[in-house]
């Protein structure tokens, strides 16, 4: 439990000009959930792009034991890193079961022939996909997508997950199934990396948390604690009497 | 005109007509996959034909050479990439463009062509000009992969004039016609129909059944239908633009190679008819909006048909005639499809 898969230091990304992320720094113990939260435009995103290697940042990577000085999508995907992106990015004219067979593309390749084993085990832990397994990906509903872009990043065997707002645009009920989800991956030994907009439901899953606010750390530490912060309370946990009472109700 | 004469020239465009839809084929999907249009897809036509037309007459073909230097151009370039900290594939870029060049340079060396029999010489060529498609990839268009579709529009002018001036070079200005496989010709009604006529069609049903059976049950046929659904998708797949640039050239080299080596019992081919061959498919790929195959074959049927009758009635204008259809099919398109933007 004292590994840790994921280490970033010092973190900068910038788009154009402009530097979004300004010197992030996180860690990702093995087997732990770690969840970044923080208010929309706060570099979230980029944050996941730039460590999967999708976007050029400035700093150190260490994943696996491994630094990575490049990062490089396909070659990090191969060494057991995946993202769910905030976009989905599906194959919308595939099939969804074509979607998951082509989650395990790298295993493939590798020569890993036990693809069908990992196709029954994401099609029992989320059942809709198997009902809708010959349906184009584009016209499942919102939920479906989100199982879907979840299961066929679990078909590549990930050590790290990182899960771009897995609950974004989902009713209560599916967001308690996808929370439920993430944490029996945590028992499979997946260690997860989650953005979330959902704090409540995001630090109540997760081991550690980090606050990002426009491009910087402003708090870190264990979830728990984090979520009795009063800042953070105020921020981010405080709503509605109504909302309380759902939460409490989901939770 | 009479029935016999438009059943002859049917049988004419009909044999032509798989030709282009193998090219057109080939076009759509480099286009689906890389976004590029790709233009030199004739050259692999011409080469294909010319490079067996040397093996039958005992002659090395000089494309070996190219290959081998090609190979070395793109092993080059690996060699940069990787001093300046990216990753480089290494297993598959020996594999690409040493192992392979330097086989087929053997191969050619070490073994008597001339006498060998023709499906043999077929083979090695074949072999040859498609193992010519992931290093066009890595020289040309690896390095400006993500650029748009018109910059990759004009490089593909470019490789497509530089390999014309090369084929000059390596064949010379002559025109070749290559041993058919079946000498036997039959008589059906008025139609004297050359074997070769039906090993021209045979084999294109069959590779496009093979590029069918590819594309919906191989996982590598998957990904490179991934890449052109959704590029980003596929790269947190792990399917790298790379590789999926490297294996749809190879088919299109392959696909350009066959086509070559079919067709050139029928027509004398030149170090330059590639060309215009290679555009007929792509009138045919246009008419399918570059992403329909179906629509693309179908294409390639009314462009052969157009042709032979084009060049019955008039033949000094049956290319003009051909290549005027793609405006009042451009004026179709234009009404029926949806603008799609770019990214
Ligand atoms: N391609 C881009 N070009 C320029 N600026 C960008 C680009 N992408 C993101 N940004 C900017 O960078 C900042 C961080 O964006 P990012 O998408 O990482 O935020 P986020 O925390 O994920 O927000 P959200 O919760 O709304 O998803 C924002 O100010 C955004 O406008
Ligand atoms: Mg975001």
């Amino acid at each position: 439990m004292n590994d840790t898969i994921l280490s970033v230091e010092n973190l900068h990304v910038r788009y154009g000009k402009v530097e979004a992320l300004h010197g992030v720094s996180i860690a990702v113990p093995a087997g732990a959930i770690v969840t970044v939260i923080g208010p929309n435009g706060a570099g979230k995103t980029t944050l996941l792009s730039a460590i999967m290697g999708l976007l050029p940042s400035q700093g150190t990577i260490h994943f696996a034991g491994e630094t990575i000085t490049v990062p490089d999508v396909e070659y990090l995907v191969q060494r057991g890193m995946a993202l769910v992106p905030e976009k989905r990015e599906l194959f919308g004219e595939m099939s969804v079961e074509d979607n998951l067979i082509l989650g395990a593309f790298q295993r493939y390749r590798k020569g890993d022939r036990s693809i069908s084993e990992t196709l029954d085990e994401v099609y029992q832990l989320f059942p809709r996909l198997k009902e809708r397994r010959t349906q184009m990906a584009a016209t499942l509903s919102g939920g479906e997508r989100q199982m879907l872009a979840v299961g066929r990043a679990l078909m590549g065997k990930p050590k790290l997950l990182m899960l771009d707002e897995p609950s974004l645009g989902l009713a209560p009920l599916i967001i308690r199934e996808i929370f439920r989800t993430i944490a029996r991956l945590r028992e499979q030994g997946v260690s997860i990396l989650l953005v979330e907009q959902n704090a409540r439901a995001a630090l109540q899953v997760a081991d550690i948390g980090y606050v990002l606010e426009t491009g910087e750390v402003t708090l870190a530490g264990p979830a728990e604690r984090l979520a009795n912060n009063p800042q953070v309370i105020e921020t981010y946990l405080g709503m509605s009497k109504r909302q309380e009472k759902l939460a409490a109700v989901s939770a | 005109m009479d029935w016999s004469i438009a059943l002859i020239l049917t049988q004419d465009g009909v044999v032509n007509a798989a030709i282009y839809a193998l090219l057109a084929l080939a076009l759509v999907l480099v286009f689906a996959v890389t976004r590029i249009i790709f233009i030199p897809q004739g050259e692999y036509v011409s080469y294909g034909a010319l490079t067996l037309a040397m093996l039958e007459l005992g002659k090395t073909p000089a494309t070996v050479w190219l290959l081998v230097a090609g190979g070395a151009a793109a092993l080059a370039l690996e060699a940069f990439a990787h001093f300046r900290g990216r990753s480089v594939p290494w297993r598959e870029a020996l594999f690409w463009y040493a192992a392979l060049p330097l086989i087929t340079l053997l191969l050619t060396y070490a073994l008597e062509w001339q006498t060998a029999p023709q499906w043999a010489r077929m083979l090695l060529t074949i072999a040859l000009i498609a193992a010519m498609g992931p290093i066009t990839y890595r020289i040309f268009y690896q390095p400006i992969a993500e650029a748009p579709v018109l910059v990759l529009l004009i490089v593909s002018v470019a490789v497509h004039l530089a390999l014309v001036g090369l084929g000059l070079l390596l064949f010379g200005a002559e025109g070749y016609r290559t041993e058919p496989l079946w000498d036997e010709r039959f008589s059906v009604g008025p139609l004297l129909i050359p074997g070769q006529a039906f090993w021209v069609i045979g084999a294109s049903l069959a590779l496009i059944a093979l590029l069918a059976w590819f594309f919906s049950r191989t996982l590598y046929g998957k990904a490179l239908r991934a890449t052109a659904v959704n590029r980003n998708g596929a790269r947190l797949m792990g399917i790298s633009p790379n590789l999926a640039g490297r294996l749809t050239l190879l088919l299109s080299a392959a696909i350009g190679a066959i086509s070559g080596v079919l067709v050139s019992p029928i027509t004398t081919l030149y170090y330059d008819s590639g060309f215009l061959i290679g555009l007929k498919g792509f009138v045919a790929a246009i008419i399918g909006g570059l992403a329909s195959y179906p629509i693309a074959a179908l294409g390639a049927l009314i462009v052969g048909l157009i042709e032979a009758f084009g060049s019955f009635w008039a033949s000094a204008y049956k290319e003009v005639i051909v290549f005027t259809l793609i405006i009042p099919v451009l004026f179709w398109r234009s009404l029926t499809t949806h603008h799609v933007e770019e990214e």
